[in-house]
């Protein structure tokens, strides 16, 4: 242990902590930038210089190691004026155009700048525009990067996937796609990390509140609207409401503010696919297929799966994800009514998630009513569209979801957490083998975390032994499949969810900086299907009445139409 | 206005020369990795800097090019700028009136040759070349890519098992190094910049001065994995390969044709440089690490080396460049004139010549060359000289060696080419010499050429040979590994090119006669190569952890050098030469250490070369 003392308080802080460390634990508050804790403790923008006594120069708290009767002053004039100037010369390369910036208010540069005072810059800055695909999922905007290299940390080390580098020399060393790709042939999962983690508006997703506001404009589109489980357990941070505030029903009534025609809850939709999936996992243990089955509901891991680990590819499931099938079954159920009069439905779905917004328009997931999903918007763009539209959010009355596509689960609930997905599809695998309901604490999932590479639990269901895996973060899901590969480990089934801790941290989440909310938010989702009625997918009266009407049975023929995919076919 | 002053007329000038030593130190300590079109541009703008302002081509011609070069280096130029700025330089160079525009035009010019790869990348790829990016100093220098700044930490907190286990973890010689190593990781020492590199080998040695390094275990061994691996050639390099190999769980079998291991660090390098003990330090702890069996006096044949084959998994070959190259002189076959190679053999066997009252006259400027005069000053020579073609500055032996020689007697005949050699009944009385006046550069060393004197007598009964070592690759290129004039060919990992496929080749035989540290590297390269070959990809840790790092003290002192004994006292006998340093100087010269893998790039996973 090492006693330092940060600004005349003695801490004891073990050895090999740093300066920030020590600081947290004697309560001070030092502005970083560009660290990230174990994944960019680089020192970099030196926005976090503090004086050692003894020292001549300043020292970066974020990874300058303690030494035992080290004494800090964090707040000095010099370190101050320091920490004023290096944000100064940051801005005098960045592109400071927060009126129209996404960013503005989440922005960690601007909220450094502003709470350093640094008021005004002698000369104008100095930044260079790059060409980017402006229809990709992820967009890049090289005027506001600072070189950070928070994205390029996140990416490798994280989510497995090194799309960011830091190349090129001297002054022009800067962050760009790697090895000088294009973004679509770079191996991207698009689960949006980088957007995350990107302290200003360099890394964005695709803005797509402008189709969506035409379709609403347009007195010839039925719009409907569906809303992913993750949602309603971070879109109140948004817009400035408070966990306990920011309810279901308040998000529904806030949907129908907005104007669309037909509120429908995506958790339906993954009650269906739970209907489908755990059938298909039934056929699929019979029939001897190659082990495991993986989910294919996160299109970030399918996306993943098929650019890094294509051997794996064709033990996807074959079910499409929850907001597809619904979007699917949205438009076969209004596809006359639009037809009589003469209108076209346009379906959004709202997503914690940047890969959807790929999924959406793979061409491949479509039938004869055209895409299943018109367009995605992410938690952020909802949040965006509600603050444009001037909705007092607080003030909304608790609402419910519009029928016969509105009455969910507490199974379908928790499809926005890591674990969620094989948790709801055991609950009614169980129930489909034995005709009787499993205990909730068979099924529990709550143990997986992306703080492990994965988690693993066998179950006895029927006379047989399923073995099962969760994991989420790409590196984390690398981990497995290497362990899978090389036979290590041997699973029936597999959950993978492209972002650490599932939808809940998803890419396309609220972003607050260096906050990690994917457990606060899962514990929104947790307490939602405790509390539901209705917690098997099964037993959702109308899933049951759905397929009367329109599916007959799960893996019907009409079903393999309207709610399987050949993953083998996608374009990526 | 007829007043002459002694200052010159710029007042600033005086105050030039600290100045000048800090560009140089800048230059010195130039990072490796870095780009080489900044460092390009940087050179122009030093002669764009210096330009008087007279003349057109050096004034605005290379101002120009700076322009277009400052563009090449952002990645925003037209396809054809390279033409444009080889045309503009082309001009400055032919049409400057002074040097200082011909050379920063003439540099520039030679570097769109070098480095033609880089220009183009940045030009046509918009990036630099792969594998452009900062990387830690000595680690980066050091052919074994040792972990350089974490020993000397651990060093320098009186850690010396952490140290050597550190080391090891690239190097299983830290004693070889210790004592021979021409640290070619001193060489862009970042320290440099406030004073002068760090003297890295002077901690090591210290290191293992304080804890010999067989005391110091090594890491347990990979589970076995069945694989049987050959190494023939039981030096630096095969032994370095024998001990990764081992630590992975491999069965190794050493083949070494002398009759004890070591190679050149037994059978070249003289004990007063290396005492022999303490290189069985080394061997001990590299023998004992895992499955190694030794078979001495064990010389192969194109035959054997075909059975190697078949019979193992894996070879590596590392035989070295063991025999003497020889000079055509008339008299070379008489009594007395024998190869370096010979001499040192011998000794490495413990037979040490008598040379008492003889004149010995060592032909060669290399470190072999001053290891033959300063062992016949110890064997008694009455005279010794070192007989050689160019200059003193031009000799390749280190300059520390050449003025230890110097101090134990032994005389330099510089600018002197051996003609023919003086024999009496069939033994060795005088070399005689055609003096030499130094000419022209010629691929890179200025070169001697004939002068207008007559020859020189120097009396020798001993004529010693020291002008290069051949590789001795007949066999092995009869057993189908392919050479160019007895070098080895391999590809970059190391695996030989040829009909036999698990084979792999380093080390002298391979590059030629060069130095312990890069048969090192290449044996460390072999053996992560050999496993990666056989299917596997064992992960070596070293079980030590890198202390963290201090701030960085950046007070300008001095470098703590090792001195060598009196000269009147070591040339008596084989002893080692070299005092110890001291504690308290270990510890201020570690404290030296600016931590370059903390502090800059050496914190990104891209500054460090690191693997094992």
């Amino acid at each position: 242990m090492c006693k330092v003392t940060i600004d005349g308080m003695a801490v004891e802080v073990p050895e090999g902590s740093t300066i920030l460390d020590a600081a947290k634990l004697a309560g001070v508050d030092i502005p970083t930038l560009c660290y990230m804790a174990k994944i960019n403790e680089i020192g970099s923008c030196r926005a976090c210089v503090v004086e050692v006594e003894g020292q001549d120069g300043l020292a970066a708290a974020c990874n300058t190691p303690v030494f035992d009767g080290m004494s800090v002053r964090t707040a000095t004039p010099r370190a101050i004026s320091a920490r004023r100037q290096n944000v100064k010369t940051i801005l005098a390369g960045h592109r400071s155009e927060c009126t129209t910036c996404k960013r503005s208010g989440t922005c960690a540069l601007q909220n450094l700048a502003n709470s350093l005072g640094v008021a005004d810059l002698e000369r104008d800055p100095v930044f260079a525009f790059e060409a980017w695909d402006g229809e990709f999922p992820l967009q890049r905007d090289a005027t506001k990067c600072i070189r950070c290299m928070r994205c390029v940390a996140e990416c490798a080390k994280v989510q497995h996937c090194s799309v960011w580098e830091m190349s090129g020399p001297a002054s022009y060393r800067g962050v760009r796609v790697a090895d000088g790709a294009h973004i679509a042939d770079a191996g991207c999962a698009l689960c949006g990390q980088c957007i995350t983690h990107c302290p200003t508006g360099a890394l964005t997703a695709r803005d797509d509140t402008g189709n969506v506001l035409a379709a609403l404009a347009d007195p010839q589109t039925i719009t409907v609207v569906q809303v992913a489980p993750a949602i309603r357990s971070a879109w109140g941070e948004g817009v400035g409401l408070a966990r306990e505030q920011a309810t279901q029903g308040r998000m529904v009534a806030a949907l129908r503010a907005l104007g669309f025609d037909y509120v429908f809850d995506t958790d339906f939709g993954a009650d269906l696919t739970i209907m489908e999936e755990a059938n298909e996992f039934i056929e699929w243990v019979k029939g001897g297929k190659p082990r495991p089955m993986f989910t294919s509901c996160c299109p970030g891991w399918v996306r993943f799966a098929k650019l890094h680990y294509p051997q794996f590819a064709a033990q996807l499931s074959s079910s499409k994800s929850p907001h597809q099938m619904l979007g699917a079954t949205a438009k076969a159920l209004l596809f006359e009514q639009a037809a009589e009069q003469g209108k076209r439905i346009f379906v959004v779905s709202v997503m914690p998630c940047v890969a959807k917004k790929y999924e959406a328009g793979v061409p491949q997931l479509s039938s004869e009513a055209g895409q299943d999903v018109d367009a995605v918007l992410t938690t952020r763009e909802f949040d965006r569209m509600l603050r444009m539209f001037n909705v007092d959010c607080a003030a909304l009355p608790e609402q419910k979801f519009d029928d016969p596509l509105g009455t969910s689960t507490g199974a379908g609930t928790i499809f926005g957490r890591t674990g969620g997905v094989m948790e709801a599809a055991l609950r009614s695998a169980a129930f489909f083998l034995t005709g009787e309901n499993p205990d909730f604490s068979t099924c529990d999932t709550t143990a997986a975390t992306p703080d492990k590479p994965w988690v693993d639990k066998t179950l006895e269901i029927a006379g047989m032994q399923l073995r099962i895996a969760i994991a989420s973060g790409l590196e984390n899901t690398s981990a497995l499949l290497d362990a899978l590969e090389s036979g290590e480990a041997s699973y029936d089934f597999v959950e993978i969810m492209a972002c650490p801790g599932g939808c809940v941290g998803g890419g396309g989440q609220p972003i607050a900086f260096n906050q990690e909310l994917a457990r606060e938010r899962a514990a929104v989702l947790n307490s939602l299907d405790g509390a539901d009625v209705l917690r098997y997918s099964h037993e959702n009266p109308d899933i049951a009445a759905l397929y009367e009407r329109l599916y007959e049975h799960p893996l019907s023929e009409k079903a393999e139409k309207l709610l399987h995919t050949d993953q083998l076919t996608w374009d990526i | 206005m007829a007043r002459l002053s002694v200052a010159p007329r710029a007042k600033d000038d005086a105050k030039f020369a600290t100045f000048l030593d800090e560009y140089e130190r800048r230059v010195e300590a130039t990072p490796p990795g870095m780009c080489a079109v900044a460092m390009q541009l940087d050179l122009l703008r030093a002669g764009g800097c210096q330009t008087c302002g007279k003349c057109v081509p050096c004034r605005e011609g290379i101002a120009h090019i700076e322009t277009l070069l400052e563009e090449v280096l952002a990645f925003d130029v037209e396809p054809d700028v390279l033409d444009e700025i080889r045309a503009q330089a082309t001009v400055v160079r032919d049409t400057a009136d002074c040097a200082i525009g011909w050379h920063a035009a003439e540099v520039l010019l030679a570097g769109l040759n070098t480095f033609k790869e880089e220009f183009e990348s940045h030009v046509k790829q918009g990036k630099c070349r792969e594998g452009v990016a900062q990387t830690v100093p000595c680690e980066t220098l050091c052919p074994a890519h040792v972990n350089v700044p974490a020993y000397i930490a651990l060093a320098g907190s009186g850690d010396y098992a952490g140290a050597i286990g550190m080391i090891r973890k690239d190097n299983p010689f830290p004693t070889a190094c210790a004592f021979v190593c021409e640290h070619p990781c001193e060489n862009r020492c970042r320290r440099t910049l406030i004073d002068a590199p760090i003297n890295i080998r002077g901690i090591k040695k210290f290191a293992v001065d304080q804890l010999a390094a067989d005391k110091v275990p090594t890491p347990a061994p990979a589970a076995p994995t069945g694989k049987k691996i050959a190494i023939v050639g039981g030096g630096p390099s095969g032994l370095t390969c024998a001990y990764f190999c081992a630590l992975m769980g491999h069965e190794v079998h050493v083949l070494e044709m002398r009759k004890q291991l070591g190679g050149m660090m037994r059978y070249g390098i003289p004990a007063y440089r290396f005492p022999r003990e303490r290189l069985d330090e080394d061997i001990r702890a590299i023998v004992s690490a895992g499955n190694v069996t030794v078979h001495t006096e064990c010389r192969i044949d194109a035959e054997g080396m075909r059975r190697l084959s078949e019979e193992y998994d894996a070879v590596y070959v590392a035989i070295g460049a063991q025999g003497g190259k020889t000079l055509k002189l008339d008299g070379a076959d008489a009594e007395g004139v024998m190869s370096a190679v010979d001499l040192l053999t011998k000794i490495g066997d413990d037979e040490y010549p008598d040379f008492t009252g003889k004149n010995v006259v060592v032909v060669g400027g290399g470190n072999v060359a001053m290891d033959c005069a300063r062992t016949s000053v110890r064997a008694g020579a009455a005279s010794v000289t070192v007989a050689y073609r160019r200059r003193l500055e031009d000799m390749t032996a280190l300059r520390a060696e050449i003025d230890s020689a110097m101090q134990e007697g032994v005389e330099m005949m510089t600018l002197q080419a051996p003609d023919h050699i003086e024999v009496e009944n069939g033994q060795a009385v005088a070399l005689y010499t055609q003096p030499q006046f130094i000419g022209p550069v010629k691929r890179g060393r200025p070169a001697p050429q004939k002068a207008d004197k007559p020859l020189v007598r120097v009396p020798a009964d001993v004529v010693l040979i020291a002008v290069g070592q051949d590789i001795e690759s007949a066999p092995f290129e009869e057993a189908g590994m392919q050479a160019d004039r007895t070098y080895f060919e391999a590809d970059d990992g190391l695996k030989s090119v040829g009909s036999l496929d698990n084979v792999f080749v380093g080390g002298d035989c391979q590059v030629g006669s060069k130095t312990v540290i890069i048969a090192i590297g290449a044996g460390k390269v072999a053996a992560r190569n050999i496993d990666d070959y056989l299917g596997f990809n064992h992960e070596l840790d070293c079980d030590v952890e890198v202390p963290p790092a201090a701030a960085n003290w950046r007070q300008p002192c001095g470098r703590v050098n090792i001195v060598e004994r009196p000269a009147r006292e070591r040339k008596g006998d084989f002893d080692a030469v070299e005092v110890q340093m001291s504690a308290e100087e270990a510890f201020q010269e570690a404290r030296r250490c600016l931590r370059c893998d903390h502090f800059g790039c050496g914190v990104l996973d891209e500054g460090r070369v690191q693997y094992v």
